[in-house]
């Protein structure tokens, strides 16, 4: 397979990567180069290593896997509610951790609506803490991604291969091993690599529904580290560490995707003909059904919180939406500028692992990144005049692997199907993209771009040690109005937080699927 | 052209405000929110000191310390408001503060010594619960009971650290007993305050480690009587809130003025009822009303600035060992 027959720049894909894995480890170098003394790594870090480990490959493991028949159910109904559904699947990952664990309480908690139903029927109640409690919690975040990455997927495959399986008769079994199976080779092993990673960082969530100390994870000791102890040698270690379990089993997991090409289609409209059968509809009700619940309950809780918080909010919080929506739209710019020359890079390739560099982004501390380049830029310039720049150039990178995956499997495959073709035309450079690759990756271009503006939006990472104190954004806003006893008006926050993100990526998500039929 | 004339306009603007001295104070976040203290504070120093005073907030108090030190020598910020009690050792050993003299008539439950900080406000830790629950009387019985507490990570949180140091002092060597005991009592452990807070107002808790004057917020902003803080009779733990000046400064004569600005009655009377806690000197007009109504521990319990950086170590290996079980 001639996959290199597209006159594809490499050069600007591979400046991208370098840019992204200097920045990253410009700013470890400079924590290490700070650290004057410290400590290697004792018995307590190892035990957070596997914790961290543990508690990342179970959520990544079950996200993806009950992804499958979620996502495989939406791909094949058509339903009054479906998009406004598929739009809502980005909700949960965007939310800020507390509000999102807050939400997620009000139905699992102790005093949540599933102990109250539990305790009405007579039965004994239920507690969420624990590994059990952070895995829920992470599927909550994760499983409504996987799922979109998966109907992405699901969305790719032509039209007429769906239509010749109805003509053959084959069953929804058949059409699973010939069709989908390939499919999901594709693209499971890249979306459990990023959840995986996304696990691996997390710390909020860990901590708060761990039940206790045993629930730590290598973030909470890099955090530690920082601030108590300031022993930014051990810090810097833990970064390291983290960034090396993200990296290779990033690297592991897109290595493992098969190279296979599934031949094109004529970009039709999708229809499905097949599962038309009682019991496929109730299975896929069924999964639907579940699913939504699960996600929507939580959200629901949110809502009425937020509303009931609405009044109460003071004005400033939407000056703080104001700044929260530049720094996001401006994020959206610089991923855009990294992940498309990055993506096309990745996908002239025959393997898939060097998208691995895409996972450091995320995998970096957001503490670590921040505090390297403090140190980096301090010296030279005010950290307050750089506010702006760095958080949304930490967003970009934060939210670049996501883009990746998005971008890469449809790239790959554009590349493979009308590679040859455009070579014959003597497509080459802009024209290429223009005529080509842009208007084919229109709807993940979207999705990526939407992805980008709500994470950005709900983000709390670098801001701490370079907010300017009077542009605060609205998760940082949300969070003084919590420590200030104001929950309700924090609440409020929150849902204007929530309806603005959504917002974002709704507009994006849109405006790519806009007469794509998807 | 226009825009010429504005950058113009803009730069002798900030040259005549050049000629005004900046007062630089680091302080942690909650300070600086238009419902906190930082806005009346920074009315009132103004009205009398010819400056312009700049408050800077920077997540909380130890988030305050690690900036200080990343920025060494070559930090802008003249004064720093917001480090307490468990930070000041640390704070120390920097070398970075100057000694100041504040003087001032403190109404503080121990008697302050220190070359360099001055009290600005400080509070007792406690256990907040719902009015209508029968708080337990001491540690032991807390451990006794089934009652749910949830409380904050040591490691990320300052209310973690004083709950740390309250049982240290309180118990001494029997300290990893009494957290054994607590075991079975703690939900969960939360990365901050907040965090914490808002999983007790969810229900998820029976109590929730805070100030003794939280109910004091309650009461007073939403007139809602139902939270109060349990006593216990071993006493409570204290925080004190401190400011001080760094070596460093380019404004010495204005900083020590803020410092002493900060324990007068214009400052301290607008402490009670937007920092929540107690004035470090009680002002003439006295306490707000609603914080006579307040629980006020028999003992009030304080380690030694210097003892704590190597209790904290102990302490939180034992803390650690007992939780993990």
């Amino acid at each position: 397979m001639a996959l290199r027959a597209v006159a594809i720049s490499t050069k600007t894909g591979i400046s991208a990567a370098i840019l992204v894995a200097a920045l990253i480890l410009a700013a470890v170098v400079a924590v290490l180069w700070r650290a004057e003394f410290g400590s290697g790594l004792g018995p307590a870090d190892w035990a957070a290593i596997r914790f961290t480990v543990l508690q990342a490959v179970l959520s990544a493991l079950l996200s993806t896997v009950l992804a499958i028949p979620v996502a495989r159910a939406l791909a094949r109904r058509r339903f009054v509610g479906r998009g406004l559904l598929v739009t809502l699947l980005g909700a949960p990952f965007i939310l800020p951790v507390i509000v999102a664990v807050l939400g997620v309480l009000a139905v699992f908690g102790r005093a949540g609506w599933l102990n109250a139903g539990l305790t009405l029927v007579g039965l004994p109640g239920i507690s969420i803490y624990g590994l059990h409690g952070v895995v829920l919690a992470h599927v909550f975040f994760n499983l409504p991604l996987a799922t979109r990455l998966l109907l992405q997927a699901w969305q790719t495959v032509p039209a007429e291969r769906f239509r010749l399986a109805a003509q053959l008769g084959m069953t929804p079994r058949a059409v699973f091993r010939s069709i989908e199976l390939p499919l999901l080779r594709q693209i499971l092993p890249g979306t459990a690599a990023l959840i995986f990673v996304i696990c691996l960082t997390s710390f909020a969530v860990a901590l708060t529904l761990g039940g206790g100390p045993r629930a730590t994870t290598i973030e909470l000791a890099i955090y530690q580290a920082f601030r108590f102890d300031f022993d930014l040698n051990r810090a810097a270690l833990l970064s390291l560490v983290q960034l090396g379990l993200a990296g290779s089993t990033g690297a592991l997991a897109l290595w493992i995707i098969p190279a296979i090409s599934l031949g094109g289609g004529q970009d039709r409209p999708l229809h499905r003909w097949d599962a038309r059968g009682g019991l496929q509809r109730g299975i896929d009700a069924l999964f639907i059904t579940l699913a939504a619940g699960f996600l929507l309950l939580p959200l629901t809780s949110v809502l009425l919180r937020g509303v009931i918080g609405l009044p109460q909010m003071p004005a400033s919080v939407w000056q703080a939406a104001g700044t929260s929506v530049t720094v996001a739209l401006i994020s959206v710019v610089v991923l855009l500028a990294l992940a498309l020359p990055l993506a096309g890079w990745i996908a002239t390739r025959a393997r898939g692992g060097v998208e691995a560099v895409g996972l450091l982004g995320l995998a970096a501390s957001p503490l670590m990144i921040g505090t390297g380049w403090f140190i980096l830029i301090n010296p030279i310039a005010s950290p307050f005049t750089l506010a702006l720049p760095v958080t949304a150039l930490v967003n970009a990178l934060m939210a670049l692997p996501f883009a990746l995956r998005i971008l890469v499997p449809r790239l790959r495959d554009t590349v493979q199907v009308y590679g040859r073709q455009a070579q014959m035309l003597g497509l080459r450079g802009w024209p290429l993209w223009r005529w080509l690759i842009l208007p084919r990756l229109r709807p993940q271009i979207g999705f990526a771009a939407g992805l980008t503006g709500a994470l950005s939006m709900g983000d709390l990472g670098v801001i701490a040690l370079f907010a300017d104190p009077d542009s605060a954004t609205l998760p940082l806003q949300m969070y003084r109005l919590m420590g200030a006893y104001r929950m309700e008006a924090a609440a409020g926050a929150a849902l204007i937080l929530l309806a603005l993100s959504l917002g974002i990526f709704w507009i994006f998500d849109k405006g790519g699927r806009w007469h794509a039929d998807a | 052209m226009k825009y010429l004339t504005l950058a113009a306009t803009t730069l002798f603007a900030t040259q005549a405000w050049a000629d005004t001295p900046e007062l630089v104070v680091y302080t942690y976040d909650s300070f600086v929110a238009e419902w906190g203290p930082g806005p009346v504070i920074e009315a009132a120093f103004e009205a009398e000191c010819a400056c312009d005073l700049k408050f800077v907030g920077m997540g909380d108090g130890a988030a305050l310390l690690a900036r200080l030190k990343l920025e060494g020598a070559r930090s802008d910020a003249d004064l720093v408001l917001g480090l307490d009690t468990s930070l000041i050792a640390a704070a120390k050993e920097t070398g970075l503060f100057a000694a100041a003299t504040v003087d001032a008539d403190y109404d503080l439950p121990v008697t302050w010594e220190d070359d360099s900080f001055a009290p600005y406000d400080w509070g007792y830790f406690a256990f907040v619960h719902n009015a209508d629950l029968t708080p337990p009387a001491n540690f032991r019985a807390l451990a006794d009971s089934d009652l749910k507490i949830v409380i904050q990570d040591p490691r990320s949180s300052t209310p973690g650290l004083g709950l740390l140091m309250w049982v240290k002092e309180a118990y001494g060597d029997e300290a990893p007993a009494i957290w054994e005991g607590l075991a079975d009592n703690v939900v969960t452990v939360t990365k901050g305050w907040s965090e914490a807070y808002g999983l007790f107002l969810e229900g998820e808790a029976d109590m929730v480690l805070s100030y003794t004057t939280s109910p004091a917020y309650h009461l007073i902003a939403e007139e809602d009587a139902t939270k109060a803080a349990a006593a216990f009779d071993e006493g409570h733990y204290m925080q004190i809130e401190v400011v001080g000046k760094l070596a460093g400064t380019d404004q010495p004569g204005l900083a020590d003025q803020f410092m002493q600005f900060m324990v007068s009655d214009a400052a301290q009377s607008v402490l009670p009822t937007t920092n929540w806690m107690y004035p470090a000197v009680t002002p003439q007009g006295g306490l707000p009303e609603g914080f006579e109504q307040l629980i006020e521990p028999d003992k009030a319990l304080l380690i030694p600035n210097g003892d704590v950086p190597a209790l904290r170590e102990e302490a939180l290996a034992e803390w650690l060992s007992a939780l993990s079980q």
